[in-house]
């Protein structure tokens, strides 16, 4: 059938039509599983791959050097890892008040994916050069401060709910607020032009600012 | 039946099409099965085939995929083997390719957010310099005046506006009901700044005054700097007094500077009178709302849980005739201190 094929191709195409484009074979998705395949490996190896890029990136937000790790192998588990975790530390103790009396578990992810969203789509509108996921990557990363300030939150209300707790829970949020927001700024503003940075700053710092207030106010139920 | 196709066919390949005399039956899906020779492997009617099929194509989609249906029928030339089962995965194939190029153009022409980019190009400075104009009215208004088009401002006073609302249940000291108090806040503020937006354009356009929509909207998102201001202030400083003062001086100025705007848009007493008394009112009575509506409820609600055990003044301060009081007593007492030195 080679020479056949041969044969109708000398008759179909003429010599001065130029030949080009994609040739695809659609039949079926028969991809050769040569050279990248992950299906075959044990699941344990997938995570401990994924988890440790993850703690990857924790460790770039934790110290934020102007590197492109974050940027450019993005993932969205840490960011899911770190919103179910406020999420669900952020229930706190029983459900026993009939009112709502702290954030829902949708509540809090839908604040933070969709302010997420909103930031990535304003700095996208301010002419940014860095891609959607990216941005929702470095700003679910860069929560991890914030889930280390309501754990020790957490912690310290264990003991006496008194002004000497608030006072030292709100030295804790405020510096890890301002971690975060730092620790965003330094990758998402180098994606901007130098003269429009005040202009994606200030919707971080308001996004930051709306979780750290719920981190503060968090007082467990008695 | 063949010729007449030949006459309609639309898409005639640059290497002049395949001379549908050649294949008989060509007019069906089906292959003819008497029609086909030996050399079955590339047969000329399942060129016929996917003659049709692209033709059918054509049909549905744009002049601009035909260079892309060339190269795929290359490709599928290529690949194709005249069995049946082969074909109904082409045919499905195919009909995937041109639904799914169908969807990504409706999605770039939809929801491409570069529709929106225009009002998003602003610098730092110029977004301070609306921030301190809409407190300063405007003197002229017997021409138009310029009202920038710029939704980045607006958007980001009203999720401030949200922040406020949410740090002032904080420090006014309750209990939070974060859940209730979030989707609240959130929707009181989008919901004025988009709800009266339209509705005040609407009745610009009853009153045929020469404002946009997007001006509109900015011009009412600028305007709520002055909100955000007198409640960040009075969030934070508990007195009733200090309130009212600033609700007059700065929501007033805001507001006169944006009455004074429309009416340098509106010609005719009567228009002027209505589009601006709706604006004044709907915007000093939402800062009042703001003000008192929100503590009424976080008060409303502490009342049903604690109980009658603690006494409401001293949850907060806002119980209004009791400061007001005092207020006017010292004042009155001073007064009559003043007069009676003299």
């Amino acid at each position: 059938t080679a020479c056949k094929f041969a044969g109708l191709s000398d008759i179909s195409i003429s010599e001065d039509i130029p030949v080009e484009g994609d040739i695809s074979v659609p039949v079926g998705s028969q991809n050769p599983d040569d050279d990248f395949s992950t299906l075959d490996e044990p699941v344990k190896d997938t995570i401990l791959r994924d988890l440790r890029a993850v703690g990857q990136k924790f460790v770039h937000v934790l110290y934020p050097k102007k590197s492109s790790a974050l940027l450019k192998d993005w993932d969205l588990w840490g960011p899911l890892l770190l919103c179910v975790t406020l999420a669900l530390m952020l229930q706190g103790g029983s459900a026993d008040s009939g009112e709502d009396g702290r954030p829902q578990f949708a509540e809090v992810f839908v604040i933070i994916w969709f302010g997420s969203v909103i930031i990535t789509l304003n700095s996208k509108l301010l002419g940014g050069t860095i891609s959607f996921f990216q941005s929702l990557c470095v700003l679910g990363y860069c929560i991890l401060p914030l889930t280390v300030a309501m754990i020790v939150c957490r912690i310290i209300l264990l003991g006496a709910l008194s002004s000497v707790s608030f006072v030292v829970r709100l030295i804790v949020v405020t510096a890890s607020f301002c971690w975060s927001t730092f620790a965003s700024t330094a990758f998402l503003a180098d994606s901007q032009p130098a003269n429009r940075k005040a202009l994606v700053v200030y919707p971080v710092f308001l996004f930051y600012f709306v979780i750290s207030w719920m981190i503060l106010t968090f007082s467990p139920s008695p | 039946m063949s010729a007449s196709q030949g006459s309609t066919n639309t898409n005639t390949e640059p290497w002049g099409s395949f001379d549908d005399n050649v294949i008989q039956g060509s007019g069906s899906a089906v292959i003819d099965m008497e029609n086909m020779d030996d050399t079955s492997g590339s047969s000329f009617e399942d060129m016929g085939e996917i003659h049709q099929r692209e033709e059918e194509e054509e049909e549905v989609t744009a002049e601009a995929a035909a260079t892309e249906e060339d190269n795929g029928e290359y490709g599928e030339f290529l690949g194709m083997k005249g069995l049946k089962g082969q074909l109904g995965r082409q045919v499905a194939d195919e009909v995937w390719q041109a639904g799914k190029r169908q969807a990504s153009k409706a999605f770039n022409l939809y929801a491409n957010i570069d529709i929106l980019r225009p009002y998003f190009d602003v610098e730092p400075n110029q977004v301070r310099n609306r921030l301190v104009e809409s407190l300063i009215p405007v003197r002229m208004i017997n021409f138009p005046q310029k009202v920038a088009g710029e939704l980045y401002g607006p958007m980001m006073l009203v999720f401030t506006m949200v922040a406020i609302l949410l740090h002032g249940m904080k420090t006014s000291g309750t209990v939070i009901r974060e859940g209730t108090l979030m989707g609240t806040a959130i929707g009181t503020c989008f919901g004025y700044w988009l709800g009266v937006s339209s509705f005040i354009y609407f009745l610009a356009y009853l009153c045929n005054a020469q404002i946009t929509m997007l001006q509109m909207l900015s011009l009412l998102g600028y305007g709520l700097f002055s909100h955000c201001m007198v409640l960040f202030i009075t969030y934070n400083v508990h007195f009733h007094s200090l309130f009212y003062i600033l609700w007059l001086v700065i929501g007033g100025l805001s507001t006169i500077r944006m009455v004074a705007v429309l009416i340098s848009r509106t010609v005719g007493q009567t228009p002027r009178l209505i589009l601006c008394g709706t604006l004044a009112a709907l915007h000093m009575l939402f800062l009042l709302y703001l003000h008192f509506a929100y503590h009424k409820m976080v008060e409303g609600i502490l009342d049903t849980l604690e109980g009658p055990n603690i006494p409401p003044i001293q949850r907060v301060a806002r119980d209004v005739p009791v400061v007001a009081n005092a207020v006017v007593n010292a004042t009155i007492k001073s007064i009559a201190a003043v007069v009676q030195s003299q």
